[in-house]
């Protein structure tokens, strides 16, 4: 691992904000912190920069215990959740920064200046002031000036919080291709799971102060470890009873006592109105309440036992419509179990298959 | 949006501000101004260039000099400690920076008098070395510092604290020293604020009549400031005279209040995002 937390705890007077957290990272790897905000994540953060000192634990880069090293010794680059450009210098003396500080030389400088302003696109702006810079360009001076002293690793805080949705999406590829094309270990922070999802290696899903889940994307969405995960990773809807439901209801899917769980959209089958029907015993009876188009599939709401559930339905099929009562089947479910997730397979299908082998 | 003044409660409103900034402030500034030049030009320009005049002169723009730079220094230092750090006693040293708004001046010179003075506890240690403050220089240099030690520390608290400090971080984490931060992030954003703090401390500084008074001992071309030369002018029935050396304060108060404006306007303008 070429960064490492182990056994992290961090308190800001009696409020605990992070608790035993431990996680590790590859080296080469982008990692996403995800969690709701005030879970912790830009604490985390602030202490691997060692912007802030843990009350217990140890952080490890490269193999060396950093908790004792300042700040600037620990070769971190960061990007602030504001950017903190420097706004009495222009975009070239803020991303020579970090270099003038260590007494480079002019030339050498400047040559690096140039180098990243070419990076990041920005070629002829080096004499404006961060005031002058549309959101997006910030970012971009932001990423350059943590660049500059050649990080071993970066951090970046929410990177594109600040940015409107259209310039964001944009940004997003640009950084993932930038940090993949520089194999630079970084670690950044995002309260967007779709965000976490589409940029980052591995995910480090945080919540009120502990780790619920560290694994790559796909991973969390399909076993997701905890309650907490299978709600925040991918589209759920709760379910109170999942005993309630056909086929999960017997000893066959060892639920016993109630239980709450959760369902993907792609954990139910809809069927047509004159579809034939597999697994008939644990098809349930359900109200359509509302369409809405998404280009390749429909994404229906409806209503099942008095639970909202969302599901898809392929446009091939024949066309369903609001208040309309159709026929579903449930394949599989999320059961929360003493702060763990399962995933139950519908006892009529027997156990062994793979939830994501079904197709809509 | 401002309405148009036509009623006649804004009329009456704006007549009795006017009324009163006339009797006020208007009225006696031309009074100061016209005995002053009552026995003409040369009465008005001896009592001005008058040796007593010239070293009073002196001794305010001193006591001004060095409350500016002391207070500029420690203001600065105190309002860094307290946006920028935590620590036990913070709440205090901020209510302890706006005692000398709250007290009296007077009392504020008897306090230094009980300290300095003859009878006061440092004595033994002040004739010990020869040193004297109270009745001397020193001691009005102190009076004044203690005076308008709020003024730069007020001033600038606002500001660091509206603005947070990630840039400062952001500096630290890439190396910056504490002189590099503070030069090239901090104090730009702070000169603005800083200049105004300084220049409502030379007004309040060079007028300061109280404090000064009580440890001054009004020893005539020693320990008399503008201020304390026109009181005992005044009393020696020198009026032209002791209106003349006022019309150099009053003068002195319109340069300031014009800088004070111009000032103003520049922070205003910065904090309006325009930046150069
Ligand atoms: N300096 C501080 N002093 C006191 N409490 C703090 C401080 N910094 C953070 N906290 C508290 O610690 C908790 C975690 O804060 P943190 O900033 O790490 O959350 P976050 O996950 O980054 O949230 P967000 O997504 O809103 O940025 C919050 O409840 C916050 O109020
Ligand atoms: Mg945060």
């Amino acid at each position: 691992m070429y960064v490492e937390l182990r056994g992290i705890n961090k308190h800001f007077g009696a409020y605990q904000a992070s608790r035993d957290v431990s996680f590790g990272i590859e080296e080469g790897n982008l990692a996403a912190l995800l969690g709701p905000s005030g879970s912790g994540k830009t604490t985390i953060l602030r202490m691997i920069a060692g912007l802030e000192s843990p009350d217990s634990g140890d952080i490890f880069i490269d193999g060396a215990r950093v908790n004792d090293l300042p700040s600037s010794k620990r070769g971190i680059g960061f990007v602030f959740q504001n950017y903190a450009l420097f706004r009495y210098m222009t975009v070239f003396d803020n991303i020579g920064f970090g270099l003038s500080v260590q007494k480079t030389p002019r030339a050498e400088l400047a040559a690096r200046v140039e180098e990243l302003l070419r990076l990041i696109g920005m070629e002829g702006m080096e004499r404006r002031y961060p005031a002058q810079l549309s959101g997006g360009q910030k970012q971009r001076v932001a990423f350059a000036r943590a660049l500059a002293p050649n990080p071993r690793l970066l951090l970046l805080d929410e990177p594109f919080a600040a940015i409107d949705a259209k310039v964001r999406q944009g940004l997003r590829s640009w950084l993932r291709g930038m940090i993949s094309r520089l194999g630079l270990t970084s670690i950044f922070v995002t309260h967007d799971q779709a965000e976490a999802i589409e940029v980052a290696d591995e995910i480090i899903v945080t919540n009120a102060g502990r780790v619920e889940q560290k694994g790559r994307p796909v991973e969390l969405y399909k076993s997701p470890a905890t309650p907490f995960v299978a709600r925040f990773v991918g589209d759920s809807a709760p379910i109170g009873d999942i005993g309630r439901l056909k086929g999960f209801d017997g000893a066959d899917a060892d639920v016993s006592g109630v239980v709450s769980g959760a369902i993907r959209p792609e954990f139910i089958k809809i069927f047509a109105p004159g579809e034939s029907v597999q697994c008939e015993s644990a098809v349930e009876a359900a109200v359509v309440e509302s369409v809405i188009f998404r280009g390749d599939a429909l994404e229906v709401s409806l209503i099942l036992k008095d639970t909202r559930l969302s599901a898809r339905y392929p446009l091939e099929k024949e066309t369903i419509a609001a208040g309309q009562k159709i026929r579903a089947l449930v394949y599989c479910l999320y059961a929360f179990e003493g702060g763990r997730t399962r995933l139950l397979h519908n006892a009529c299908l027997g156990r062994q298959h793979d939830a994501y082998s079904y197709s809509i | 949006m401002r309405t148009k003044a036509n009623t006649w409660t804004a009329r009456a409103l704006i007549g009795a501000s006017v009324l009163f900034i006339l009797v006020m402030l208007a009225l006696p500034l031309a009074m100061i101004l016209s005995e002053a030049l009552h026995a003409g030009w040369s009465a008005y320009w001896k009592a001005i260039s008058d040796s007593y005049t010239l070293k009073a002169a002196h001794l305010t723009l001193t006591a001004t000099a060095a409350a500016v730079v002391l207070n500029a220094v420690f203001g600065l230092a105190a309002a860094w400690a307290i946006t920028r750090f935590e620590f036990p006693g913070k709440r205090l040293l901020t209510t302890i920076i706006d005692i000398p708004f709250a007290v009296s001046p007077v009392i504020a010179g008897l306090v230094f008098i009980l300290t300095f003075g003859r009878l006061g506890w440092m004595n033994p240690i002040l004739t010990a070395y020869d040193i004297k403050i109270v009745f001397a220089t020193p001691g009005i240099v102190i009076a004044t510092v203690f005076i308008t030690f709020p003024f730069v520390a007020r001033e600038i608290i606002p500001v660091l604290e509206a603005r947070g400090n990630d840039e400062e971080q952001a500096a630290a984490l890439m190396g910056a020293g504490f002189f590099t931060i503070f030069r090239k992030i901090t104090f730009p954003h702070i000169r603005w604020a800083l200049l105004y703090s300084v220049i409502l401390c030379t007004a309040r500084a060079m007028g300061e009549f109280g404090a000064v008074s009580v440890v001054s001992g009004h020893l005539r071309g020693k320990t008399n400031t503008l201020p304390l030369h026109v009181e005992i002018l005044y009393n020696e029935y020198q009026f032209t005279a002791a209106f003349a050396v006022a019309s150099l304060l009053a003068a002195a108060a319109i340069v300031i209040l014009v800088a004070r404006n111009i000032v103003e306007y520049m922070v205003k303008k910065e904090d309006g995002g325009h930046v150069r």
